[in-house]
Formats: C-alpha cells, structure tokens, sequence
C-alpha cells in the first residue's frame, strides 16, 4: 500500500514461512499470530513446551560510571537490590507515576545495564530515555543487534540443556547467564511472559536461526511446538500479566494496574515517585481487576463495564482462557466494586452480560 | 474444502439447498480465518430473516465475526450441539460444524448466490 512503511521482518521469518505460519502485523514487525491452533500452542506450553519467535522486542543498553543511578532515576523498581546476573521486572516512569513502558532491567555490571522494552515503545522508550538521562551514563538503542526467543513450559529446562553447558539448574527465576546455545554466543535469562517456567534467549540476528531449528530439532521429540503471538497472548493473559497498550499505558498508574510490586517507593528519588506516594495516601479511585464470565460470551478489549446499568470502566483484556477453559478478562473497576465475587455487566454487542470479580492470576504453576 | 453442491456468499457463509429448506454454516476458509472457535450465538427458531442480515455471532480465540444469512426466510432449526462443542466449526465446517436451517421466502436468491468454483477464486484456492 502506498503510504505505509514496509514491515520490519524478523531474521526468523523463513523459518515461520516454512513452518506455514499465518503472519500479522504487530508493531511495525511481521510476526506468526499462529502455526498450528492458538489453543494447541497454548496448551503445549502449559504442558510440555513452545518456542516463540520475540525478536521484534528492543534492547537499550545503559552504560556508565552511574548507570546504576541512572536506571534508578528512570525506573520505579530498586535496581539496587541486583547483582551482577540478576534481573528484574520494573517499568519505566512518567511524573504522573504511569509506565511509559512495562520493562525487564538486567544487570551485567556496575556500569552496564540491559533494557528489554516491549517493541511498541521501542522508539518511544529511547527518546525518553535520552530526554530524562542524568549525567555519568549513556543509553545506546541496540535492538537491531539482538535477535530474542523464548522457551517456555515445564520441559523447558530439559530441551535447553541439550544444547548448552550453562548450569541451568542453579539459574534461579529471573538470573541470567552469558553462555553458548547450539554453539552460538547467547544470553540466556529464566524469565517469561506465559505463567511457566522457561527461558528468555538473546543472541545475534544471523544466529538466531540455526539457535531456532537446534531448539526445534531438540524439541519436538517430547513435544516442543513452535508458539504464536495469539498463544503468548492467552498465555500471559491467564497469568494476569500486564500488556501495555491493553492493561497499562500512559493513563494509568501503577498502583491503579496492581503494579505495586515494581513501586518502591523508599528506595529514592525517581520519575513519578511523589504521583504515586500521592496516590498511595489519597486511595486509589479504580483498580484493575481479574474477571471471569459467569453468563455465556466473551469480553474483548475496549467493551465497556457497568455496574447497575451506570457505565463503570472498560474491559482492558479479554479471552477465552484455553488452559482453565473460562472466558476470563481484565477490567479497570471503582475501587469499591473490585472485592472478589462482585458482579458487573460487560456490555458486548449493546447487551448486558454477566461478569463476576475472582481473584487473579487465573492460572498459577504449581510445579 | 469448497463442495460442489453448495452454494457461497463473499462473507464466508455456504448455504446446501435441498428442496424449499435451506442449511447454513461458514466456510472452510471462514473458520481457517478465525482460529479456534469458543462461542457460537444463534438467532432463535422461528425469527424471520432477510437476506443479507445478521443472524449471529462467532467467537474464536482472537476475534468475533458476525454471520450473515444468505438468504430471506424463517429460521427452522438451529444446531444447539455448538453450544458445548463449538470447536465443530473448525473441525468439521460443512457437517457437525452447521449453524441453522432456513425455510426460504424467496428460492430465487440462490441464483444469486455463488457456486464452488467461483467462491474459491474470491479466497484464493485455500489451502
């Protein structure tokens, strides 16, 4: 079409191609939405294992004598409390304590520090970033020099040991390592998007694909299956994780989203501390609640809510969940109506249906 | 995937006519679009449709779709068996995976409708 820019491609895109992949547009990026069913992709990984292609999300590096301070400055959670290895979820701020961006903050060094940053906000994050970046640290945007994958689901561990020497055993939920995959220079960090454990695997672009088909080839043998954006999605959405554009954005606070746990607020000055400790003491005037259907239909993102016939928020997510078999969604409600087992109406198609408040995540891994 | 004796509409619908009745389902390619089907809504026994109007919702995983009747008519029957096994339009669209059956008011719509093969020139073959 003319006007619109071509989309970028992932160095993966072959492999999806031979696969049979059904590709969209996300982002700017042309991914794989499915391979074989969103519903059999998300249940392999819930029961044995999927590997999605997420290379089109983008990297900032944060280097300097203070990039420590400077992560602090920029982000709501302690960097401070990481060692060399470790990461954490964390959000980049704005003054009014909402995230610009939802982010995981890693930690190779005193002065090297790693953003991975959801590709949405790619370009976004690294204005701001530069805009807002204190003296004694610099921010470098190196998205195009990482290919990314994610391996995620309880044999996660055992088909990647296959295929590197890094003790994986020792590498503790949301730790990170430097070491080979299928012989290529990788980082492999035991973080995920999906509720399971799994691995988040960085390497170079003109890697990835010999890194993809050795993961596939290792695999599929006890039932690997490569996983689309739609399973990531009813994934992440059945582990009541975030997704920004949908659940958070610029409008919401934190706090609001039920993202407390990256605000810490006794840590220091940063972007947006005093909205939130603000927000903290005043009350929250609406809270982002987990609901589950109780009359048949499925909520989508943007329908609105009301309680008593009065329009009362929006549905912000909403899916069938395959895993719990529940149509489940995420929705912004008054504080007083959001106790568990309170009941609303999600109005699909102009007509009331029934929706009750229960306690999140919906799925939660007991291995 | 596009059976001969049915006839098409540009909005994925098929229609099998066997004397003044009428049975109505989505097409192969229509299902392959939407993915994992969860929910059908289905318009009650003995509403009154024109052609061309909405009789219905599809919910897959990702989406929602309306269906459209292909023709004018009242419905007759609807396929209740959707509301606990959904995933029938996927497995088998033409079959299991059928949607309502319709008393035609008009059988000169058919005329009007596509056959197989021109169908599968509009969604590409499938595949």
């Amino acid at each position: 079409m003319p006007g619109t820019p071509a989309l970028k491609r992932t160095p993966l895109h072959a492999a999806h191609m031979a696969l049979d992949a059904r590709l969209v547009e996300f982002a700017g990026w042309e991914m794989p939405v499915q391979y074989r069913g969103v519903i059999e992709e998300h249940l392999a990984v819930r029961k044995c294992a999927g590997l999605f292609d997420v290379s089109h999300m983008g990297e900032i590096s944060i280097r300097g004598p203070r990039a420590l301070d400077a992560v602090q400055r920029l982000t709501s959670n302690d960097a401070a409390r990481l060692a060399d290895g470790q990461a954490q979820y964390s959000a980049l701020t704005t003054p009014k304590g909402s995230p610009v961006d939802d982010i995981i903050v890693y930690r190779f060094a005193a002065d090297r520090f790693f953003l991975c940053v959801n590709a949405a906000n790619d370009d976004k994050d690294f204005t701001w970033i530069q805009e807002h970046m204190p003296a004694g640290a610099k921010a470098e945007h190196v998205s195009d020099q990482y290919a990314q994958m994610a391996l995620q689901g309880p044999r996660a561990q055992v088909i990647l040991s296959a295929l590197t020497d890094a003790p994986l055993t020792a590498l503790s939920s949301f730790s990170f390592t430097e070491a080979p995959v299928a012989g290529r220079k990788a980082v492999i960090a035991r973080t995920g998007y999906t509720g399971e454990d799994g691995f988040e695997i960085y390497c170079a672009p003109h890697d990835a694909p010999h890194v993809w088909e050795a993961l596939l080839e290792k695999g599929q043998p006890v039932g690997l299956q490569p996983a689309g954006l739609a399973a990531r999605d009813t994934l992440r959405l059945e582990a009541c994780m975030a997704l920004y554009g949908n659940d958070i954005d610029e409008t919401t606070t934190l706090l609001e989203a039920g993202l407390g746990f990256i605000v810490k607020l006794e840590k220091g000055d940063f972007i947006g501390r005093q909205a939130l400790l603000d927000q903290k003491r005043e009350g929250l005037g609406r809270k982002l609640v987990g609901f589950e259907m109780v009359e048949r239909g499925v909520a989508r993102h943007g329908y609105p809510v009301s309680i008593g016939g009065e329009r009362a928020g929006q549905v912000t997510s909403g899916t069938y969940a395959p895993y719990v078999r529940k149509n489940v969604g995420l929705a912004y409600l008054p504080s007083r109506a959001t106790a568990p087992g309170s009941e609303f109406d999600v109005m699909i198609r102009a007509k009331p249906v029934r929706a009750r408040v229960i306690r999140t995540p919906f799925y939660k891994r007991t291995r | 995937m596009y059976p001969e004796n049915l006839r098409y509409t540009k909005d994925h619908e098929w229609i099998d006519v066997k004397g003044s009745d009428g049975t109505v389902g989505v097409t192969f390619f229509a299902q392959k679009e939407l993915g994992d089907v969860v929910f059908v809504e289905l318009p009650d026994v003995g509403r009154s449709l024109a052609q061309g109007e909405i009789f219905g919702t599809i919910e897959s995983v990702k989406a929602v779709s309306e269906i459209y009747s292909p023709v004018s008519g009242t419905v007759l029957a609807v396929n209740t068996d959707l509301k606990d096994h959904p995933e029938q339009v996927n497995l088998d669209p033409y079959g299991a995976g059928w949607m309502v059956k319709i008393r035609l008011a008009n059988s000169g719509e058919i005329g009007g409708l596509m056959e197989s093969r021109t169908y599968q020139s509009l969604v590409g073959g499938g595949h």
